[in-house]
């Protein structure tokens, strides 16, 4: 029988002593918000920074000559944005979407031939207006249309613009950071902690001891797995808020953020555990513990998203669990894409029983 | 009826017979010494009796209870101090009282319980601040939270400065006089003799002597005899004119001449002095505790060959 009142006991204790180890307390809740403040500050500078834009040009030409090409060279001379261009058959605004794009400039299959004509002819300009971008690349668009238009037709408006909204939030390098590293404080705390404690009980024989009393291992583990699942939310708020208030990160919050606010502790803890049980001595479980969690620390889109990634590294990352993890979060608190972040929580589930399970039947509490 | 039946226990780990058909029994209210160099297989047999590791064969009951099959019942009533005690460095002996507490679902004030192992004046200090007896005296308070019939005490003393094992004697005295049965495995043997009803001697999982400390010294000690200091000349002297059998060690010029009446101290005397050799240091003695364990403990393992006790193989079950 689990017992709510051991588990309870033994979380006490626990947290007790957590929170007067002020090495403990430092990295799991004050390291991950120094880090948004040092990565935010690097790369929230902005504005100096030559804008991505994609852009998308159906022009099929005209005389020879195509101008969507000319116009999207020259706007590729500017030192405001640089033009990325998409490939044809795309659905435009679908792929600014998938892609997170605040920007965005499409140019339509008869622009060579109106032009010529002297037509008026417009440039669609995509753009988010929460987003400080697409002033600048409204701009910039509509400044070299006016010297196309003066170039050949003395200033008479032949390339127009026609402005249209992306659907999807602007996102910067913070937005990104916070989920990242929401996600870098629910496995390294949990992970380290867990590897330490589980290899070092069974060194100086606590287990044994505890297994004493009337503790079982699942109330013991349950115990852990509480602490850590409030030791994440506690982090959670700190580093939301100090992303928002310091940098102005746009996030959503909501409640589809708990699965994995609740799932990402269990499965670390798990796994930590898994590492301290299935070592012979702490030096080895540290070892062990390392390899495991620094990969995950930097190619699971913690510090960096996933997407800017080379494709090889991005199928790495789909490997780790942690992946899942960053990837929820970001699916709900920057891209707002529940439907894919309920496929996470899925993959993330069937991970954290596989890991639960598996460290739950090798963790030892007495011997044979 | 007796709190303790052993009988035939056996535990192999692997080649190596930690444990080889050993038997005893002991009665509510006795405390009972385990002793035995190191190796010799007193944790692997309190272990097995404590419901943490399971047996290869023979029987065990503890309070009535298969202490592997019914560990989680039997735990309820029984207080343990493994072996170098050790617990969270960051928790105050007072916090780990109630800890204990909680998880046993009793009630306890956890000054009195302080106050019976003299921890009292560290009540509130962290774990990792106290001193080796400090921390001994923790694991003692765990052990009695639950008012146990039963403590196993796995080398309680070991390492202590004499001052601690002295504090720790006076605690287990009174736990005795409460009428607690208490199984106590030691290497001190004045340990065992100061503070044991009964003792059992083991050696390379057997138990070479079993009994009070008398009745083992009586029954493998070699009796009284008579010591004095002299030459080897006077050796000789009294062989030669008595019938009395002579030892001597020329490393420090000691005579020993084992007694079997009374008058054979007064033929050794007489023969000391017709001699008119010179000699000092007559005494009379007994074989101690210590000489008997010598004896008996043929070739102590060396602390390499101990580590070899530790299980090879994982089978696990837990709760």
């Amino acid at each position: 029988m689990i017992s709510a009142k051991r588990i309870y006991a033994d979380f006490k204790v626990f947290s007790i002593g957590y929170l007067r180890n002020k090495f403990g307390l430092f990295f799991g809740l004050i390291f991950p918000v120094v880090l948004i403040l040092i990565f935010g500050a690097i790369f929230s500078g902005g504005g100096s920074e030559t804008i991505n834009v994609y852009a998308q040009n159906q022009d099929t030409g005209g005389l020879g000559q195509n101008i969507g090409d000319s116009f999207l060279t020259a706007l590729n001379t500017s030192t405001t944005i640089r033009v990325v261009t998409t490939n044809m058959s795309e659905n435009f605004a679908d792929f600014l979407a998938t892609n997170s794009a605040s920007d965005g400039i499409f140019i339509p299959s008869n622009f060579s031939s109106e032009y010529m004509m002297g037509n008026q002819v417009n440039i669609t300009v995509y753009g988010n207006p929460a987003s400080s971008t697409s002033g600048i690349v409204t701009g910039t668009v509509s400044g070299y249309a006016n010297y196309f238009n003066l170039q050949r037709f003395n200033g008479t408006v032949v390339v127009g613009l026609t402005s249209a909204t992306i659907n999807t939030q602007q996102t910067n390098y913070i937005d990104f950071l916070i989920p990242g590293l929401i996600g870098f404080s629910i496995l390294t705390s949990p992970m380290f902690s867990l590897v330490n404690i589980s290899s070092e009980y069974k060194k100086v024989k606590l287990f044994k001891q505890l297994s004493l009393t009337p503790l079982t291992k699942m109330e013991w583990l349950a115990s852990k797995v509480l602490f850590y699942i409030l030791l994440s939310a506690a982090g959670f708020l700190l580093m939301v808020g100090v992303g928002i208030f310091a940098f102005g990160a746009h996030v959503t919050l909501s409640l589809w953020l708990i699965p994995f606010l609740i799932l990402g502790p269990i499965l670390f803890a798990a796994l930590g555990m898994l590492v301290g049980t299935v070592t012979k001595n702490p030096e080895t479980a540290g070892v062990i513990g390392n390899l495991v969690t620094f990969p995950m620390m930097f190619l699971a889109g913690t510090f960096f998203p996933i997407s800017t990634m080379p494709i090889y590294l991005q199928t790495v990352a789909r490997v780790l669990p942690l992946f899942y993890v960053t990837e929820g979060l970001n699916n709900v608190m920057v891209y707002n894409n529940i439907s894919a972040a309920l496929v996470d929580v899925a993959v993330l589930g069937v991970i954290t029983l596989v890991i639960f399970v598996l460290a739950v039947k090798l963790f030892k509490w007495r011997e044979d | 009826m007796a709190s303790i039946e052993v009988g035939g226990l056996k535990k192999y780990y692997g080649n190596l017979k930690a444990v080889d058909g050993i038997s005893f029994s002991v009665k509510k209210g006795e405390v009972f010494g385990l002793l035995g160099p190191n190796g010799a297989g007193k944790t692997t047999t309190i272990e097995i009796m404590e419901g943490l590791r399971e047996r290869d064969s023979g029987d065990v009951k503890i309070l009535g209870f298969d202490p592997w099959k019914n560990g989680y019942e039997l735990h309820k009533k029984i207080g343990v101090i493994p072996q170098n005690f050790t617990f969270f460095e960051k928790t105050s002996p007072k916090e780990a009282i109630n800890y204990y507490a909680d998880l046993f679902d009793v009630k306890v004030n956890a000054d009195i319980i302080l106050r019976e192992v003299l921890l009292e004046d560290m009540a509130n200090h962290n774990f990792e601040n106290l001193s080796g007896g400090q921390k001994q005296k923790t694991g003692l308070a765990l052990a009695l939270v639950n008012q146990p019939e039963l403590l196993f005490l796995d080398e309680p003393t070991t390492g202590l400065d004499p001052n601690a094992r002295r504090a720790i004697w006076e605690v287990i005295r009174r736990l005795k006089a409460k009428g607690k049965t208490i199984i106590l495995t030691t290497h001190y043997l004045d340990e065992a003799q100061q503070l044991s009803d009964r003792v059992a001697i083991m050696d390379h999982g057997h138990i070479v002597a079993s009994g009070t400390t008398q009745e083992i010294i009586h029954q493998h000690g070699s009796g009284e005899r008579l010591e004095m200091q002299g030459k080897q000349q006077l050796a000789a002297y009294i062989k030669e004119n008595t019938e009395l059998q002579v030892e001597y060690n020329p490393l420090n010029n000691l005579i020993t001449i084992p007694i079997k009446k009374r008058i054979d101290t007064l033929a050794a005397l007489a023969a000391a002095e017709q001699s008119g050799l010179e000699w000092n240091n007559i005494q009379t003695r007994q074989d101690s505790l210590d000489d008997v364990f010598i004896k008996l403990i043929q070739k102590p393992l060396d602390d390499q060959e101990e580590s070899k006790l530790e299980p090879q193989t994982n089978k696990k079950r837990g709760h």
